[in-house]
C-alpha cells in the first residue's frame, strides 16, 4: 500500500444558498480545491463523490458522471458514493483506497447536498431514508426521535442532563462564528437552547443540526508525489470504517455507537496512536448528544463523562481537546454528504495552520469521524503533517 | 414517508398485525421484524416461525412534535422502543397517555391501530401500537 496524502482542500459557503443549485456549489468547492494544489486538471484520473438523497432532494441521480461532466473532467472515471450522513467519509475513504492501491494517481474527492429546494417535511422523509424505512420511519419515527430515544438512555444510564447536551451546541456556535464559511456566524447562549422548543423530547431545536446547502472537496495524491503539488501535504495515516444494525433498536447498546468504536480502535492501531495524542477532532454532532456519545467512543472521555466534560468546557477550542473547530455539524451546518469531507477539510486547515481565528496551538494529529443514520455506518480518519 | 405500495405492506400484514416474528433453532435467539437469516449462527441457524405474546416493557421513549409526511395530523406522539418479552425490540407508538405519564420501564402490550394513510385516496396502513398497563 502507498502512503496517501491531501494536497488540495476547498469548501462553498455553507447554508442556505438560494441563489446557488447543486452543480454551483460543487464547482465552487471544487475549484478552490484545484486551485489549492496548482493542478491543471490533465493530472486527475479519478472522482469520488458522496451523496446521500440527490434523488429525492432535487430529483437527480448519476452524480459521479454529472460532476464529471460540470467540472469538465470527462472522460476520467467518476463514482457516486452513498452512506448516508457518513456519504462523504466512505467517499474520501474510497479515494483513500483507490490512492493507497495504486489504482489512481490523483483523486477529486467531493461531497455535497442541496437541501433548501425540498420542503422541509419532504427534507425530513428523504432522511428518514438513513434510518430502517420499514421498521422505524412507518411507525412515525424521525432523526431527532431516534436520535431522542439515545439520548433519554444516556440521561437513564449515566445522569446526562439537557443542559450538558445544550452546552455542546453553544461551543460549537462558538466555533463557528469564527469560520466564514459556517451556516451560523452567531454565538448562541445556555438559554437559547434551554428555552427553544423541543423536537423530540429531551431534544430540542438547538440541540439539532441544521438544514443546509453546501460542497466541499479535497484533492488526494500519493505522498511520494505531494511535495510537487503543495508546501504541507497532508498525510492520511488512518482510515478505518465500520458497520451496524440499520434499526437503532435492533443495537445492543443504545448509549455508544459499536460502529464507532469498532473503527475508532482500527484507527488507533493503523496510526499507531491513542486517544491522548489526538490534538483536534471533528466529531459527528448531528445531535448534540451525538457528540456527547462521540467523544466517549472515540476514547476521548470515558463512558458517560461526556456530558459533563461537554459542560466543563474541556472540549472548546484550546481546551483538553478541541472537538469541531469548523462549528460541526451544529454550527457550521450539515449539508449531508458534504459533511464527511467538509471535516477533512477543517482537519487540513487545522494542521497546516491556516484555521484563522479558531486555530487550534500545537496542532500535529487530527482525526475526523462520520456517522450514516443513528450509527449504521462509521468512518474514522487520521491525519498528520507529512 | 414515500407512500408504500400494496405489495410491500402485504408481504409485512403478519407482522405488522400480529407480532409474527422468527427464532433461531440453533441458537435459541429470537427475532422481530422476522430475519431469514440468524446474524449470529449464519449458515448454521435454523430459522422458525416464532409468535409474539405482545407484552413488554418500555425501554426507551420520545414525544414527537412534529411528524413526517403522513403524520402531520398525528403530532405530538409518543414514540418509544419496547422491549417484548421474549427478548427482541421495536420500535413503536404508545397510545392513549401523554409523554408525561411514560416511564422507562412500564409494561405494555400491544394494541392493534391505524399508522397512517397514504394520501385521502390512497392505502390505511394498520400496525401494531402499544398502551401501558402497569406502571
Amino acid at each position: 500500500m502507498r502512503k496517501v496524502a491531501i494536497v488540495g482542500v476547498g469548501m462553498s459557503k455553507f447554508g442556505e444558498e438560494w441563489t446557488r443549485g447543486f452543480r454551483d456549489m460543487m464547482i465552487e468547492a471544487g475549484s478552490r480545491a484545484i486551485a489549492d494544489c496548482n493542478l491543471h486538471g490533465e493530472e486527475i484520473d479519478g472522482i469520488y463523490v458522496g451523496t446521500m438523497a440527490p434523488g429525492s432532494l432535487v430529483g437527480q441521480e448519476h452524480i459521479g458522471a454529472l460532476v464529471a461532466d460540470s467540472m469538465g473532467l470527462t472522460p476520467v472515471p467518476a463514482t457516486r458514493v452513498e452512506a448516508a450522513c457518513a456519504s462523504g467519509g466512505v467517499a474520501l475513504r474510497s479515494g483513500y483506497m483507490a490512492i493507497a492501491s495504486g489504482m489512481h494517481d490523483c483523486v477529486v474527492v467531493g461531497g455535497v447536498e442541496k437541501m433548501t429546494d425540498t420542503p422541509g417535511n419532504e427534507v425530513a422523509s428523504a432522511l428518514g431514508g438513513a434510518g430502517d424505512q420499514e421498521w422505524e420511519l412507518f411507525m412515525g419515527a424521525t432523526f431527532p426521535a431516534i436520535y431522542a430515544l439515545m439520548a433519554r438512555r444516556h440521561m437513564l444510564e449515566y445522569g446526562t442532563t439537557e443542559e450538558q447536551m445544550a452546552a455542546v451546541a453553544v461551543k460549537n456556535h462558538a466555533n463557528s462564528a469564527k469560520n466564514k464559511y459556517a451556516h451560523f456566524q452567531n454565538e448562541i447562549t445556555l438559554d437559547t437552547v434551554m428555552k427553544s422548543k423541543y423536537v423530540a423530547s429531551p431534544l430540542k431545536l438547538f440541540d439539532c443540526a441544521p438544514i443546509t446547502d453546501g460542497a466541499a472537496v479535497a484533492v488526494l495524491m500519493p505522498l511520494e508525489k505531494a511535495k510537487k503539488y503543495c508546501e504541507q501535504p497532508i498525510e492520511i495515516v488512518a482510515s478505518a470504517q465500520a458497520s451496524d444494525a440499520l434499526a437503532l433498536h435492533s443495537r445492543t447498546s443504545m448509549t455508544s455507537l459499536r460502529a464507532t468504536q469498532v473503527a475508532a480502535k482500527k484507527a488507533y492501531e493503523l496510526a499507531g496512536i491513542t486517544p491522548k495524542d489526538v490534538d483536534i477532532v471533528e466529531v459527528h454532532d448531528c445531535f448534540t448528544i451525538a457528540e456527547i456519545m462521540a467523544i466517549e467512543d472515540l476514547g476521548f472521555f470515558k463512558k458517560g463523562e461526556g456530558g459533563k466534560a461537554s459542560a466543563e468546557g474541556k472540549t472548546a477550542l484550546n481546551s483538553e481537546i478541541s472537538v469541531n473547530t469548523s462549528g460541526g455539524l451544529k454550527g457550521c451546518g450539515h449539508p449531508v454528504g458534504a459533511t464527511g469531507v467538509k471535516q477533512a477539510v477543517e482537519v487540513v486547515w487545522q494542521l497546516r495552520g491556516k484555521a484563522e481565528g479558531r486555530q487550534v496551538k500545537d496542532c500535529d494529529v487530527g482525526m475526523t469521524h462520520n456517522v450514516g443514520g443513528s450509527g449504521a455506518t462509521s468512518v474514522i480518519h487520521v491525519m498528520k503533517r507529512a | 414517508m414515500p407512500s408504500e405500495n400494496l405489495a410491500i405492506t402485504w408481504r409485512r400484514l403478519p407482522e405488522r398485525y400480529r407480532l409474527a416474528g422468527s427464532c433461531c433453532e440453533n441458537c435459541r435467539t429470537n427475532y422481530f421484524p422476522t430475519r431469514k437469516l440468524c446474524p449470529k449462527c449464519r449458515r448454521k441457524g435454523k430459522i422458525a416461525p416464532k409468535q409474539f405474546s405482545g407484552r413488554g416493557k418500555v425501554y426507551s421513549f420520545t414525544e414527537v412534535s412534529s411528524g413526517p409526511v403522513g403524520f402531520e395530523l398525528e403530532a405530538p406522539y409518543v414514540l418509544a422502543i419496547v422491549e417484548l418479552e421474549e427478548g427482541p425490540r421495536l420500535t413503536a407508538q404508545v397510545v392513549g397517555i401523554s409523554e408525561k405519564d411514560v416511564k422507562i420501564g412500564d409494561s405494555v402490550e400491544m394494541v392493534f391501530r391505524k399508522i397512517m394513510e397514504d394520501s385521502p385516496e390512497g392505502l390505511i396502513h394498520y400496525g401494531y401500537k402499544f398502551r401501558i398497563t402497569k406502571k
